[in-house]
C-alpha cells in the first residue's frame, strides 16, 4: 500500500452529553479522493475539524501529514488546505482582493503572488469576475472562488466540507473536473458529502452514522459486499405494498423508485427475491427482479440495516 | 516573531471593508461633529433663569423694587404670583416653577432694620434686627439649581435705597487661571475627545473579531498560519488613523466655533492622543474576545461607556468623588486622558508634567493588547 498522508486513531469527541465522532479509524493513502460519507449530524464536520486542528479529540488521536493531534497543529496549517461548508471568504471583498487577501496570509512572495492569482484566475474562470464583490458572485463562481482561495498555498493535503451540496449539478461536474486535475498534481483530498454521486467520484469512502463508521472500502467494493440484497418490485398499489413491507422483520428498507419498489433485504440472503415474495405472500400481479446494489443501497444498509 | 506581510493583510482588508460600509464611515465623521456642537452649546453648568414664583405679601413699592432687583440678576425669572406659600409650594410639587420668593408683609421694616445695607448707621437694636430680608424656598433635588439659588443669599441691596453699594472687603483674592470666564465649555471640548474616543474606538474594534465569528470569516482565518498577535495589530491600526481624524474634527470645531484654543505643543497632544487612542482600541479588542456576538459587544461597550463619562471628570470632578469610586474611575483610561487632554489643551502641560498618566496608559494599552491575543485561540472547541 501506497504512503499513509492521514490516519485516525480511536478518534472521539464528546461535546457534553452528546458524542459527535465515536472511535473512529480511518487510513488514508496520499493521492486519493477519501470520501466521508454520512447523513447530516453524522459527525463529518467534526471529524474534519480535528483532522484539521481546529478541535481537539476528547479521546484519541490523529496523525496528519508527520503530525500528531492534538500537537502543535500551526506547523500543519501552512500545508493543508480546508474549504468549508458555507463561504467564508469575504462577501465585501472583490474576487482579486480575496485572492491577494489569502496570498498574504499564507506569505506567499510578492512575484510568487502575481503568479498563483493569475493562473488561478485562468484555471478557474474567474478573470471576468475578478473586480466584482464576491457576493455579488453566482453559485458555481463562489464555489470556483472558494476552492481557489483554498488551493493559492498548494497545500498537500486538502479538506472540503460538503463542497457541492448548495449547487445544481452541471456545477459539481465541473468542480469535480478541477479536483481531479488537483489530484493529478498529487494532492490528497478529504470530501465530506450526503450526495451519492458525490460519493461515487471518490477513491475510497467511509460512511459515518452518528459519528461511527459502519463501512469503509473503494465504492465498487462496498456494492460487491451488498450484492444480492437489493430487489425491484413493479406493479400496483405500490404505496400500500411498501408500507405493509416496511415492517417486516427480514426487509432492511423499502424506498419507491418512480414506478417501482426498491426493497432491500436484511441480514445475508440466500436468495433475497424468496425472501421479498415470502414476506408478500403472494401477491401474483406483482413481479419482482433481484438488481446490482447502487451506492445509495450501500448507504441504506450500512446506516440503518445493519451492515452485516 | 510578527509577519509584516500578514499583518498589512489585515490591514488593508480592514480597510478596503470600512471604505464598503458606508454608514459606519459616515459616522466616523459625524459622530464627532454632531456630538461636539450639541455639548459643546447645550452642557451649561452656569444655570440661568430658573422659573420661580413670587408671593409677595406686602405689596409695596419696595416690594415690587426688590423684585424687579433679583429678577435683573438673570438667575431666576418670575413666571407666577402666589397669594399664600401653600400655593407657592403647589407650583414647586407641580415643577411649575423650581423656586417661590416669598416677601413678607413687614419687608420695609426688615429692609430698614437691614446692617447689611445701612451698616452702622441702622436703627437702633430692638432685638430682631437680624432678621433676613425675605425667604427662598426651592426644589433642592437639583444641586446645581440649588447653589444657584443660593448665591442670591448675600444679594448686595444698597441699590434699593440708593446707598452705595456695601462691597465689604474680601477676605481672599482669587485669580482663575485657564478660563478666567468661567465657560463651561472650555472644560467641555477637550472632555468631549475623550467621551467620544472611547464610544467610537471600543465601539469599533470590540466588533472586530466577532464580526469575524459571526460571518463566518473566523473558521477560515484560523486554517491559515496567521497569528494571534498580526490579526490584533492588523486590525486596530485603521482605527488609530480614524480616532486621529475625530480628534482633529473636535479640536478644530472646538477652536472655531467655541474659542477653544490649543494652549500645549501639538506634539505632546498627538503623543497623549495616540496613547489613549491605542489604549481605547486594545481593550475593544478584549472586549472582543469576551463577546460572542456583535449585539454582545455593543453592550460591553456602554458599560465601559457610561463610568466613562460619569466617573471620568467628564461630568462631574474627580476629587469630588469618594475613594472607591476613585479607585474605580482610575480603572479607567478615560480618566487618565481627561487629566492628559485638558492639562495639554488648557494648561500647556507637558510630557514631564503628565508623566504618570501617559505611562498607566501605554501599560494599559500593552497589556490589553497581549491579553486579546492571549485570550483568541485559533481553535473551536
Amino acid at each position: 500500500m501506497s504512503e499513509i498522508v492521514a490516519a485516525a486513531v480511536g478518534m472521539t469527541r464528546r461535546f457534553g452529553a452528546n458524542t459527535a465522532v465515536d472511535g473512529l479509524d480511518l487510513t488514508i493513502p496520499k493521492g486519493v479522493v477519501y470520501g466521508l460519507l454520512g447523513p447530516n449530524g453524522s459527525g463529518k464536520t467534526t471529524a474534519m475539524r480535528m483532522l484539521t486542528g481546529l478541535l481537539t479529540p476528547s479521546d484519541g488521536y490523529a496523525e496528519v501529514l508527520g503530525t500528531r493531534l492534538p500537537g502543535n497543529a500551526e506547523a500543519l496549517k501552512r500545508r493543508i488546505g480546508y474549504m468549508t461548508q458555507g463561504f467564508t471568504y469575504y462577501r465585501d471583498l472583490t474576487v482579486l482582493e480575496n485572492l491577494r487577501f489569502i496570498a498574504e496570509i499564507h506569505d506567499l512572495p510578492a512575484r510568487r503572488k502575481r503568479q498563483r492569482i493569475d493562473a488561478l484566475l485562468e484555471a478557474y474562470e474567474l478573470r471576468a469576475q475578478a473586480g466584482k464583490l464576491a457576493g455579488a458572485l453566482s453559485g458555481g463562481q463562489r464555489q470556483r472562488l472558494a476552492l481557489a482561495a483554498t488551493v493559492i498555498h498548494e497545500p498537500e493535503l486538502l479538506f472540503l466540507d460538503e463542497p457541492t451540496s448548495a449547487v445544481d449539478p452541471e456545477t459539481r461536474r465541473g468542480f469535480w473536473e478541477r479536483l481531479f486535475d488537483l489530484v493529478d498534481l498529487g494532492t490528497t483530498m478529504i470530501v465530506s458529502t450526503h450526495l451519492m454521486d458525490e460519493a461515487e467520484r471518490c477513491h475510497r469512502i467511509a460512511i459515518l452514522d452518528q459519528g461511527r463508521k459502519c463501512a469503509d472500502g473503494t465504492p465498487p467494493e462496498l456494492m460487491e459486499k451488498a450484492e444480492g440484497r437489493v430487489v425491484e418490485l413493479a406493479g400496483d398499489d405500490l404505496r400500500r405494498i411498501g408500507r405493509e413491507l416496511a415492517g417486516h422483520p427480514d426487509i432492511a428498507s423499502v424506498a419507491q423508485i418512480g414506478t417501482r419498489l426498491r426493497v432491500l433485504v436484511a441480514g445475508a440472503p440466500t436468495d433475497a427475491e424468496a425472501v421479498v415474495a415470502q414476506a408478500l405472500r403472494g401477491q401474483p400481479e406483482l413481479s419482482l427482479r433481484a438488481v446490482r446494489p447502487n451506492l445509495e443501497d450501500v448507504f441504506v444498509l450500512a446506516t440503518h440495516g445493519g451492515a452485516g | 516573531m510578527i509577519s509584516a506581510r500578514r499583518t498589512m493583510a489585515i490591514l488593508r482588508k480592514e480597510l478596503l471593508q470600512l471604505r464598503r460600509d458606508r454608514l459606519t464611515f459616515g459616522m466616523i465623521v459625524m459622530i464627532p461633529l454632531i456630538q461636539l456642537v450639541l455639548f459643546g452649546y447645550a452642557i451649561n453648568t452656569e444655570i440661568r433663569h430658573i422659573p420661580a414664583a413670587v408671593v409677595d405679601q406686602s405689596n409695596t413699592s419696595l416690594s415690587l423694587a426688590l423684585t424687579q432687583m433679583v429678577e435683573a440678576t438673570q438667575v431666576v425669572r418670575f413666571e407666577q404670583r402666589f397669594a399664600t406659600v401653600e400655593a407657592a409650594e403647589r407650583a414647586i410639587v407641580r415643577a411649575e416653577v423650581r423656586a417661590a420668593f416669598v416677601i413678607p408683609h413687614d419687608i420695609d421694616d426688615r429692609l430698614v432694620r437691614n446692617a447689611a445695607i445701612f451698616g452702622s448707621r441702622a436703627p437702633p437694636a430692638q432685638g430682631d434686627t437680624a432678621r433676613p430680608v425675605a425667604q427662598w424656598i426651592a426644589d433642592g433635588s437639583d444641586t446645581l439649581v440649588a447653589g444657584a439659588i443660593r448665591s442670591l443669599r448675600l444679594m448686595p441691596l444698597g441699590e434699593l435705597f440708593r446707598e452705595p453699594v456695601n462691597a465689604p472687603a474680601p477676605t481672599f483674592e482669587v485669580t482663575l487661571f485657564y478660563n478666567p470666564a468661567q465657560r463651561t465649555v472650555v472644560n467641555i471640548v477637550p472632555g468631549l475627545v475623550g467621551v467620544i474616543l472611547t464610544m467610537t474606538m471600543i465601539m469599533f474594534t470590540g466588533a472586530a473579531i466577532v464580526r469575524e465569528s459571526e460571518r463566518g470569516n473566523m473558521e477560515m482565518l484560523i486554517t491559515t498560519p496567521i497569528r494571534p498577535l498580526e490579526l490584533m495589530i492588523g486590525k486596530i491600526i485603521p482605527y488609530i488613523w480614524i480616532g486621529l481624524v475625530q480628534v482633529v474634527i473636535i479640536l478644530g470645531l472646538g477652536a472655531v466655533l467655541f474659542s477653544v484654543g490649543i494652549a500645549g505643543s501639538p506634539g505632546t497632544l498627538l503623543l497623549v492622543t495616540l496613547l489613549f487612542i491605542f489604549a481605547s482600541l486594545s481593550l475593544g479588542l478584549v472586549l472582543s474576545t469576551v463577546a460572542k456576538n456583535q449585539l454582545q459587544a455593543m453592550q460591553l461597550t456602554i458599560f465601559i461607556l457610561l463610568p466613562s463619562i460619569l466617573l471620568s471628570g467628564f461630568m462631574f470632578p474627580y476629587e469630588g468623588m469618594p475613594r472607591g469610586a476613585q479607585l474605580i474611575a482610575d480603572l479607567l483610561p478615560a480618566t487618565h486622558f481627561m487629566r492628559l487632554i485638558r492639562g495639554v489643551v488648557l494648561r500647556d502641560a507637558d510630557l514631564a508634567d503628565l508623566g504618570p498618566d501617559a505611562a498607566w496608559l501605554l501599560g494599559f494599552a500593552v497589556l490589553g493588547l497581549v491579553v486579546a491575543a492571549l485570550r483568541f485561540r485559533k481553535r473551536l472547541d
